[in-house]
């Protein structure tokens, strides 16, 4: 008693993204609906709630419009996308249809832009290094291929430029392929997508990218499918076709918001200000779609940018967030008041993945240890100059004083570098050496013996002393 | 799963997410399983209003529609308990992920895959140790087959109360469907299999529930030492996201001095279940030789496996482990996260329209936790047996935005033995375990002082308190030192703040990923936490002396100290001696320098 193929006239009730019919029996939950208005528009809707006396419609895109005589045509089908290789290069909406004035896409499948989960006993643990040539991320937030490490960041800090600088950079070493780009703006400002648009075309990447649009002034209701529909494409480029694909997706807040916006209009009960109590499972949906799979060549390494509202790191979304992925990259905005680029504040940024990514073979074997003693000695000395701001610097122990000046070398020296500056992983760590020789030997309570005698810098000249 | 189907199926009218409505199901049961739709998907009733159903399904609903049919099976959620458990990794609802992944012929989870948690063609070597003519009763052993790295019993299943042995196979090896025994009771002759069936959400009996009083070793210094937790105990480890939940759990997992390990990832992260699938196997269990794989169970709902499925997870995983329990074994159920378990349970009440508690949660979540925790103990088996079996509990929970106030973590908090909160600050200063000393807690602390004397020699209690006492001095001066800065502290007063640095750096701090520090006995934690306070012991006096604090510090020993935790047990003893030689040799040249 399917309904499919069916077109029905007249609906009961249009509120806000929501149309409800009554009298249509067979329609399936999540089916895809044609809704033509009498003037000839057309809108694309998804079926919420399946009932035998009533049906609830999402509509996406903008209801203005719609009118009671409205005629809806079930399609029997879930919402599926054309993939193909052919979709690299190209420019598409929200919805997954062409914008760039190019011709449709010729499909290989159709796939549900819901995706299947993967099955964890066929998920391949990642573990290999990403070389971002940024040492912030390559030396204490190791990423590696098939992770999911979003960009916490706030409005006005230069997260754009972070994510652009690791698509332009990033290489796996030892692999000659380069990653393919998927890219998905979610209600961002032209200029943003401008500026990411002008990058790829400078590092010669366009072609290896598919880019997905949802404006700001795009459909609300589209920014729910953006994600999915990118993602949805980067799974058959990836683990269809065997690329490394490096999925951008900006701004995850947006998204998040779009989600609030139905579920209110859903009446349904909120959780934590506002939002549906069901965003974790949701969030879940999206993020959980990297990663790399046993016996097939591709991969997926996903680096959603989220903007905090008010910096707030407890706030849902970064929480829920963070829940999720596999750490994060934190951007700070007093790093970026004092001139810090990239201002990342490597404290409350977490790579969960690095310990399997790194060490020898993968880095250098003096790597974990260094990047475990970068962190506590930027601790300590972050809290010796929350202690200058009390007492002045004049107050504090020789030992204080040292370890504020580690950490401001640390931010000048070791996290600060230039937007087209590479930095290969050794480099990166020997300026990490460099800097944590200023602490005494006792200090480095996180490096072993046998790690201080190689690579620390003054035990390097002794040695090599006593050998001539 | 059974395949017994009910005349009259029923009729879906209305389907929203994963709630769907059927007609026609007069007679069907609350917690019925049914299969719903063309593709039968499996479900679970939750409610019945007259001839109508309310059901909640385990899988994705996308493209079911009214009027497709409902299948009814008679039975509740049921988990399969028999030889095969252990091993595996199954889904919430107990089944293979490998068998999945064969039937769905890929590596996505597609719908409607009917798979039995215990493979059917694999033959045990049974070992009968009754014979016709016995008198058993529910819970006596009626024989042994090996699997992994436990002698597995088969046991009369608790639904026979008493019964006479009438048939018994001989030794040999068997399939689980094969009735190796076959007793009479009242009802007539029954057929005993190697597994049978038990609904999830029901407790399996016991004779008698015991105190718990011995320690379960974890290897981690911080829990053993400070706040421990002990066989048939219960621990909550509650920490915003970064602050290591995860990882506790795993070394737990890992270490823990059990004969049975039941891991639940419970909504968390695909590439963490795959992490512990990679690394179990070569993990070797000290006790037994064999993989770690061999002595656990997982179960892996991760967060985009659907959410029904994540709320019967952690009870099927629970009845694995009293299963286990009921043979006189040792489990731990290790679930990350009990949250999303509770998340789960709020939006499965939201959809069926039930009026929200405190933030969305329904009104029954507390009952919910208990049951749950409940579950764990330490008991008297079954059956003629004067067999000890314990279930111990640790669940992560995942406070939102890192706030302990939430409900989740605060009904939690009232029904567990320990309490483990993780801390950010002590996570961004990558201080790991980072179980934040001042608000944790452990109820087992005081029945543990024999234990320690006994098995290492030490008083570890002792130590314990005397190490808490000088942390939480350090942590006042602290407030203090924030305010006026170190520099303006006595150097008495810096002492305890140097002690309690090395305590906290040389005891507290553990590197799950180094190959000696990843775990800690309890005689090298005794020795280590008693060397480390004789540091400030000894270092006192030279105060009185005159000695500079400036000087302390600069000590060489200190960072001997510091490192003494990477030394690996059998070179342990020489190291201390070492150590505090040097040490006495540096306070005697520096009282000297000052004299």
């Amino acid at each position: 008693m399917s309904v499919y193929g069916l077109t029905y006239k007249g609906i009961d009730q249009v509120k806000g993204p929501l149309v409800i019919m009554r009298g249509v029996p067979g329609a399936a939950y999540e089916e895809v609906v044609r809704i033509y208005s009498e003037d000839g528009r057309e809108w694309f809707g998804q079926v919420l709630e399946a009932g035998r006396d009533k049906v609830v419609i999402q509509v996406l895109g903008d209801t203005e419009g719609l009118d009671s005589n409205a005629m809806v045509k079930f399609t029997g089908s879930t919402l599926k996308i054309p993939v193909s290789d052919e979709m690299l290069g190209r420019v598409f909406n929200g919805a997954g249809e062409p914008i760039d004035g190019g011709p449709k896409i010729r499909a290989d499948d159709f796939r549900d832009i819901n995706g299947a989960p993967i099955n964890p006993a066929k998920r391949d643990y990642p573990d290999e290094f990403i070389e971002t040539g940024i040492s912030a991320i390559d030396g204490m937030l190791s990423l590696v291929r098939g992770q999911k490490l979003p960009i916490f960041s706030e409005s006005g800090l230069p997260h754009n430029e972070v994510a652009a600088q690791v698509a332009r950079q990033a290489v796996v070493p030892g692999k000659a392929e380069r990653f393919s780009i998927v890219f998905a703006a979610i209600g961002l400002k032209y200029d943003d997508v401008l500026f990411f648009r002008r990058q790829f075309e400078e590092f010669g990447a366009l072609s290896r990218s598919v880019l997905f649009l949802n404006l700001a002034n795009d459909p609300v209701i589209e920014r729910i499918t953006t994600p999915r529909v990118a993602l949805t494409a980067a799974e058959y480029l990836a683990f269809d076709l065997g690329m490394d694909v490096l999925v951008i997706i900006t701004d995850m807040t947006n998204y998040c918001e779009a989600l609030r916006e139905l579920s209110s209009a859903r009446e349904e009960v909120p959780s934590r200000k506002g939002y549906p109590g069901y965003m974790y499972s949701d969030l879940a949906s999206i993020y959980e779609r990297a990663g790399r799979i046993i016996g097939r060549p591709g991969s997926i390494t996903f680096m959603p940018i989220l903007t905090m509202p008010g910096g707030d790191l407890t706030h849902p979304i970064p929480d829920l967030t963070g829940y999720i992925t596999e750490g994060q990259i934190f951007l700070d905005l007093d790093l970026h008041n004092r001139g810090i680029y990239p201002p990342i504040n490597v404290l409350p940024s977490l790579s969960r993945l690095m310990k399997d990514g790194i060490g020898p073979g993968k880095t250098r074997e003096d790597h974990k240890e260094v990047s475990d003693q970068l962190y506590a000695a930027y601790s300590q000395g972050t809290k010796a100059r929350e202690l200058v701001q009390i007492v002045g610097e004049a107050g504090l122990s020789p030992r204080e004083k040292l370890y504020l000046e580690f950490a401001r070398r640390f931010e000048r020296e070791f996290v600060a570098q230039g937007f087209r500056e590479r930095r290969s992983i050794e480099e990166t760590l020997d300026i990490a050496w460099d800097i944590l020789s200023i602490l005494p030997e006792a200090e480095l309570t996180r490096i072993s013996e046998k790690t201080l005698n190689k690579f620390h810098p003054k035990r390097r000249i002794a040695a090599r002393a006593e050998g001539e | 799963m059974s395949e017994l189907v009910y005349e009259g199926k029923g009729v879906i009218v209305h389907i929203k997410g994963p709630v769907v409505e059927a007609e026609g199901m007069r007679g069907a049961k609350i917690r019925e399983v049914v299969y719903v739709g063309e593709e039968r998907l499996i479900g679970e009733i939750v409610r019945i209003e007259g001839d109508k159903a309310i059901i909640q399904v385990y899988e994705p609903t996308g493209g079911v529609k009214a009027g497709e049919p409902v299948e009814r099976t008679g039975e509740p959620l049921s988990a399969e308990l028999g030889p095969g458990l252990l091993g595996q990794v199954l889904d919430g609802l107990g089944r293979p992920l490998e068998v999945i992944a064969e039937k769905a012929g890929g590596p996505f989870i597609t719908r409607g895959i009917k798979a039995p948690t215990l493979p059917r063609d694999k033959k045990w070597q049974w070992t009968p140790l009754v014979k016709p003519g016995d008198d058993v009763v529910a819970g006596d052993v009626l024989g042994t087959v090996p699997e992994g790295s436990v002698t597995h019993k088969i046991m009369l299943p608790p639904t026979i109360e008493k019964a006479k042995v009438v048939e018994v196979l001989p030794e040999g090896d068997y399939t689980i469907e094969e009735p190796v025994v076959v007793v009479e009771h009242i009802g007539g002759k029954e057929e005993v299999k190697m597994y049978h069936k038990w609904p999830v959400r029901t407790p399996r009996p016991f004779r008698e529930k015991l105190a718990p009083v011995e320690l379960l070793v974890t290897g981690q210094r911080v829990i053993d030492t400070f706040f421990p937790i002990v066989k048939g105990g219960t621990s909550a480890v509650p920490g915003g996201f970064g602050t290591g939940k995860t990882v506790t759990l795993h070394q737990i997992s890992k270490w823990a001095d059990a004969d049975v390990v039941v891991y639940v990832g419970c909504g968390e992260r695909g590439n963490e279940m795959t992490d512990l699938l990679h690394t179990f196997p070569k993990l070797v269990d000290p006790k037994s030789g064999k993989p770690l794989l061999e002595r656990s169970v997982l179960i892996a709902n991760t967060s985009n496996m659907p959410v029904p499925a994540r709320e019967a997870s952690i009870f099927m995983g629970i009845t694995y482990a009293e299963y286990y329990r009921d043979m006189g074994l040792h489990v731990v159920l290790t679930a990350d996260s009990t949250s999303r378990w509770a998340e789960a349970l709020r939006e499965l009440s939201s959809r069926l329209e039930e009026i929200p508690s405190e933030r969305g949660y329904p009104a029954y979540l507390p009952d919910y936790i208990a049951s749950f925790y409940e579950r764990a103990g330490r008991i008297k088996v079954q059956g003629k047996r004067d067999e000890l079996g314990s279930v111990a509990v640790i669940g992560a929970v995942s406070p939102s935005g890192g706030d302990l106030n939430e409900p989740v973590t605060q009904h939690t908090m009232r029904y567990v033995g320990a309490f483990w909160a993780l801390d950010k600050d002590l996570a961004f200063k990558r201080h790991f375990p980072s179980i934040n000393w001042l608000r944790s807690f452990s109820k087992y602390t005081g029945g543990l002082r024999e234990w320690w004397i006994e098995n290492t020699g030490h008083d570890m209690m002792a130590y314990r308190d005397k190490a808490m006492a000088l942390l939480q001095r350090a942590s006042s001066l602290e407030e203090v030192a924030r305010v006026v800065g170190e520099a303006a502290l006595s150097d008495e007063n810096r002492l305890v703040l140097l002690s309690a640095e090395l305590i906290k750096e040389g005891f507290l701090v553990q590197n799950a990923y180094h190959e000696v520090d990843t775990y800690c006995s309890p005689k090298k934690q005794a020795l280590l936490l008693k060397t480390l306070l004789e540091f400030y012991d000894r270092a006192r006096p030279m105060i009185d002396a005159g000695v500079p604090i400036s000087r302390i510090a600069e000590m060489k020993s200190l960072g001997l100290l510091r490192r003494l935790k990477f030394v690996p047990e059998e070179e342990f003893e020489n190291a201390v001696k070492e150590a505090i030689a040097q040490l006495e040799a540096e306070i005697s040249s520096l009282l000297a320098e000052v004299r």
